[in-house]
């Protein structure tokens, strides 16, 4: 790993203003801190927030759930008020890598780093979520916008994710064998009015299947989405599974999702 | 007293180990060390041009860069094929050269061409970076299959063919396969496993200016051989003047028995800079470059008769070496595979022919097993089929051929002293309720999954040893083992070792073989060893011989302690010998009762006199003062463990996910020292074998790229990945050693592969499928079945 500049600023104005080209934000350090030390990436400056208190925590009010940005993958999965609110949400967390990762990654990284594998990025879009930054209010649709790619401006910081509570929802994910990230994840959120399923790992990035989110608004049911044969052309392929099998899983695990809301 | 031989004893070392104590090499810091860093080659195969070093030299902190050039210049030698293989036609194998630092061509990613010292490892790390070295990028050979057809890699090494091997009868061979009433055929790849050790390889170097002494700590499982080999193959430095220590190593698998490029650079370097230097290997430079295992591509065939008689057997196997062949790598893929691929059957005729193949890869070399697995995979296989080709019960095909008597002279090679296959297999089946599969298959079909059983019975040759018989199919050494124990004055025991222990118990299971011996208390003994300093000579830990081989020098060195004990009982009791009997640590008269303990013939050793009686000493005329003996063991034939193993899996087919819902292993083991111990060995080694059938992808692209050259591609097996292992064992007492011990270490990774794919491919209702077996390729074997698979159990 090549040395660098360690910061911790005492709120999030300080935190904002180190930032620069070469810098990078440190929550739980899950993934800048491989990607350092295999060399893939380097920063001049390695701002840590974790320690502003302003950015962690859980907050469940009547219809939404908010979630601080540094508040850890274990502490989602854990939260009394989570389980109760959208059992998926804590099921997600709890499923993510293992406990050492869980322990330490954040929601906050999490999204804002925007694997194209990554859990998180699902429940953002099925739940509707709204990411709160320093500057604005971004919503999950709009924030998501290719691999590794996000919305987020140099310097801008996510304080926290406020998801829109559902009547039902489920998370299912298929997970790669070696890193347990989503070979394929699918989030299932029913509301009065729609049902939103997002898709991760099966595409550079997280999306909401249209097909499968219609047809389950129309009846919302296994059979309802039993035949539905998605296109594998833009489907992630690689050693662990091509894009013909990620195609179908993704109807296979929206079909479990549905099974089990 | 009650035996501690064949107890539950807790482990001595997992105090230390369990708690953060143990002390690995990268542990050990001598001041004023250099930290190496290495400059390694990104292709797979290229010639290399030119190495410029400038920029590196100037940078900061950098001690000294080393290149091929001044390895060679001072003719350090390369690394070693320990085993001389000859090929059919009586050539000798062709061996390439492999210098420690690649000179003018490097052969596989990862192989180091240049190093670094500097006074910190990121100064050392950005150094390696400035070097600059122009590369003319070849086509690399990859695929093993095709490896012959490729370019040839290493000038004068034809078809890049290392040797074509053959053991066995053609002729006879063909004769019974036209006689056959059915052949049944095989095609398979035994997949390349990165062994995967926790602690990575690592070495530090400390050369003495005064006593031209050099120190080498270093990840080794046999650090008496690594001297050995850096001393007359490497002339690092003379024996006396290298020292080598194998301090606790964190896991080893096969891959930590070579002397590896580094070890010997670093030990060279340190003497020319005079410099202590550390090196401490990255996760991936162990991926690319520790000995990868197995990598066969085999056809075989097995010729049957309608009732399920074996009349013969061919085997036609494509083994990998990778770019070198290193100390196990000749062996392994011959006289470790061909002897036990006819498994624990009696088959008239059969032949192995195996072509060794050189290709642009990590080294291969042993791995958990060596040879056996790939044996035990072809043969089990080809019996499963068998039996289902034929409609005969799996287990009964199986006993129909399994030998009725002891000694069994198997088809090729070996004569196998002592086993019960039968009693193995059938108590494999009660504790599995073989019985009751069908209902359980039925319950899973209910729930739309797939359930397959699958079986494998298997010996294997191990306690790798008889010296005259290794070094006569071509071994270098011969694999005996010694032991030392010192029996101090006040009392305690010090027992030296050459195995080594890293992962295997040793400091309790040794400890445990001499305190019974000797009659003294587990806590006054200790287990010593990875110290070519301290003790004698030893081979290491491989090829589950420690305790049927290192562990009957203990025996028998504790034996001549109690021999000496006796004669100065003797003259102390004023008795002759024969009146004396020695039990539970006491020398003791028969007709008198009078005894003296152990540790007072100790005590009069040390101190043989007294104030009161001049002149008088308890020794018997001529016989030396100390108690302090010597033994080295070279035994009379390998040992032979055998078992049978029974899976039962689930597949999951809208989702292609295998479940491993039952395992059962009944083992024969010989004797057994300590079961907490080899129940430990098993399941690891269980573990490790399903980990090779469902999980573990090495995968190099066609450029000779490593892709799953980290724990993000590379799936390991997690506990997760099993269900409880259901163990038993039988016992046949071995008769090549006085112990009857046999050996556990590699017995799980043999059987465990072919269990695990004979109910796979039981669950596919047939269909072949490679390992690993995972979910993309099980969900598409499903797709591929047009009804549920109905085979009776
Ligand atoms: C072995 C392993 C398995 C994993 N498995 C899974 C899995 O199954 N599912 C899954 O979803 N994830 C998985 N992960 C990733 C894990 O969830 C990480 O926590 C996550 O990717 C990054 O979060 P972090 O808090 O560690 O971020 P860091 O590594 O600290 O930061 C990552 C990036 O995010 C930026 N960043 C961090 N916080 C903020 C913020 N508040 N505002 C703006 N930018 C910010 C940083 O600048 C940096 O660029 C796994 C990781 C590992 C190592």
């Amino acid at each position: 790993m090549k040395t660098f500049n360690y910061h911790t600023p005492k709120d999030i104005k300080e935190a904002s203003k180190l930032a620069s080209t070469s810098s990078a934000f440190l929550a739980g350090g899950m993934t800048s801190i491989p990607s350092m030390k295999l060399g893939l990436a380097t920063y001049k400056d390695i701002i840590d927030i974790k320690h502003i208190k302003k950015l962690s925590g859980i907050k469940v009010s009547g219809k939404t759930v908010t979630i601080g940005a540094t508040t850890k993958h274990a502490e989602v999965a854990n939260s009394k008020d989570v389980k109760k609110a959208i059992p998926s949400l804590a099921k997600l967390a709890g499923g993510i890598g293992d406990a050492q990762v869980r322990n330490r990654g954040t929601v906050g990284g999490s999204i804002a780093n925007n694997d194209p594998s990554a859990c998180y990025p699902s429940a953002c879009m099925a739940l509707n979520a709204i990411i709160h930054t320093n500057n604005r209010k971004i919503e999950a649709a709009k924030f998501f916008k290719g691999m590794f790619e996000t919305a987020l401006k140099k310097g801008e910081i996510i304080e926290a994710v406020v998801f829109n509570i559902p009547d039902k929802s489920n998370y299912q994910k298929h997970p790669n064998p070696a890193s347990r990230y989503a070979i394929v994840g699918v989030y299932l959120a029913k509301y009065k009015k729609e049902v939103n399923v997002a898709i991760t790992g099966a595409k550079p990035v997280v999306y909401v299947d249209k097909d499968l989110s219609k047809a389950l608004s129309n009846s919302f049911s296994v059979s309802a989405i039993d035949g539905i044969k998605l296109d594998s052309s833009e489907m992630n392929s690689d050693i662990h599974a091509s894009g013909d099998f990620r195609a179908s899983l993704v109807v296979t695990y929206a079909k479990k999702a549905v099974e089990a809301c | 007293m009650a035996s501690l031989v064949g107890s539950r004893v807790e482990r001595k070392e997992d105090k230390r180990l369990l708690t953060g104590k143990g002390r690995y090499t990268a542990d050990i810091n001598i001041a004023n060390q250099t930290y190496a860093a290495f400059v390694r080659s990104p292709h797979a195969r290229a010639k290399i041009k030119k190495i410029d070093i400038s920029k590196a030299l100037k940078a900061s902190g950098v001690v000294e860069i080393l290149t091929g050039e001044e390895i060679a210049a001072d003719k350090i030698g390369g690394l070693i094929a320990g085993w001389a293989i000859r090929s059919e036609d009586g050539s000798e194998m062709k061996v390439p050269a492999n210098p420690p630092l690649a000179k003018d061509s490097a052969n596989f990613v990862g192989e180091p061409i240049a190093v670094v010292f500097a006074e910190s490892l990121d100064e050392a790390k950005a150094a390696v970076d400035l070097v600059k070295v122009d590369y003319k990028v070849l086509k690399g050979v990859i695929n093993t299959a095709e490896a012959m057809k490729g370019e040839t890699i290493h000038d004068g090494i034809d078809k890049n063919l290392c040797y074509d091997w053959l053991l066995g009868d053609r002729k006879a061979v063909e004769e019974a396969f036209a006689k056959a009433d059915k052949i049944i055929k095989v095609d398979l790849i035994n997949n390349r496993c990165v062994p995967n050790a926790m602690e990575p390889r690592a070495c530090v170097v400390d050369y003495n200016t005064a006593s031209e002494e050099i120190t080498l700590y270093t990840t080794s499982q046999n650090p008496h051989l690594s001297r050995l080999i850096m001393s007359a193959f490497g002339g690092v430095a003379p024996e006396n003047k290298l020292r080598v220590v194998a301090p606790d190593v964190g896991g080893g698998f096969g891959s930590k028995i070579n002397v590896y490029n580094e070890e010997i650079v670093c030990s060279w370097a340190s003497k020319k800079i005079e410099r202590p230097i550390k090196w401490v290997a990255e996760r991936t430079e162990s991926f690319l470059t520790d000995t990868h295992g197995r990598d066969h591509v085999t056809h075989a065939e097995l010729a049957v008769t309608n009732d399920g008689k074996f009349l013969a057997f061919k085997n036609e196997t494509i083994a990998n070496l990778g770019a070198y062949a290193r100390v196990f790598g000749t062996v392994t893929p011959t006289y470790l595979f061909g002897p036990c691929a006819t498994g624990v059957y009696t088959i008239p005729a059969a032949y192995t022919n195996v072509k060794a193949v050189y290709t642009n890869t990590a080294p291969v070399d042993a791995y958990r097993g060596a040879g056996r697995p790939e044996a035990t995979y072809t043969i089990e296989r080809l019996v499963e089929k068998a039996a289902m080709e034929l409609g005969i019960d799996r287990t009964e095909i199986r006993m129909r051929n399994f030998p009725t008597e002891f000694p069994f002279k198997q088809t090729l090679v070996h004569t196998v002293d002592s086993g019960d296959y039968v009693a193995s297999l059938e108590k494999a089946k009660q504790m599995s309720d073989y019985k009751g599969f069908e209902v359980r298959r039925k319950k899973s079909e209910a729930n739309g999954k797939l359930r397959g059983i699958g079986v494998s019975s298997y010996f294997e040759a191990c306690g790798i040893a008889p010296s005259a018989v290794v070094m006569s199919l071509g071994c270098g050494v011969g694999l005996w083992e010694s032991s030392e124990v010192r029996f101090n004055p006040t009392g305690q025991v010090s027992v030296y070792t050459g195995a080594h222990s890293h992962g295997q118990g040793h400091d309790t299971t040794f400890a445990q073989i001499a305190a019974d011996e000797l009659g003294v208390g587990l806590d006054v003994v200790d287990v010593i060893h990875g110290d070519t300093d301290k003790g004698t000579f030893g081979m290491g830990t491989y090829g589950s011989r420690s305790l049927a081989v290192g562990g009957i020098a203990i025996v028998n060195a504790c034996r001549k302690i109690v021999a000496k004990g006796k004669r100065v009982a003797a003259k102390m009791l004023e008795v002759s010998e024969d009146e004396i009997n020695f039990k539970d640590g006491e020398f003791v008269v028969t007709k008198s009762n009078k005894k003296k303990t152990i540790g007072e013939i100790a005590f009069a050793c040390y101190l043989p006199g007294s104030r009161d009686s001049e002149f008088k000493s308890p020794l018997p005329e001529g016989e030396e003062p100390g108690l302090i003996e010597t033994s080295f063991f070279d035994p009379s034939n390998f040992s032979f463990p055998a078992g049978s193993h029974i899976a039962e899996v689930e597949i999951n087919p809208e989702t292609g996910e295998v479940k491993v819902e039952k395992y059962t292993a009944v083992d024969d083991f010989g004797r057994i020292v300590n079961p907490l111990v080899v129940e430990g060995q098993v399941h690891g080694g269980i573990a490790q074998g399903i980990g090779q059938a469902l999980h573990e992808n090495t995968e190099y692209d066609e450029t000779g790229q490593l892709i799953t050259a980290s724990y993000m591609d590379y799936t390991m097996p997690r506990a997760d990945n099993f269900p409880e292992f259901n163990l038993g064992f039988t016992c046949t007492h071995a008769t090549s050693n006085p112990l009857g011990v046999k050996g556990c270490g590699e017995a799980g990774a043999i059987a465990s592969p072919p269990t695990i794919m004979n109910a796979v491919i039981d669950a596919l209702g047939g269909q072949e499928i490679t390992m690993p077996a995972t979910a993309e390729k099980v969900w598409k074997a499903c797709k591929a079945l047009k009804k549920p698979n109905s085979k009776a159990a």
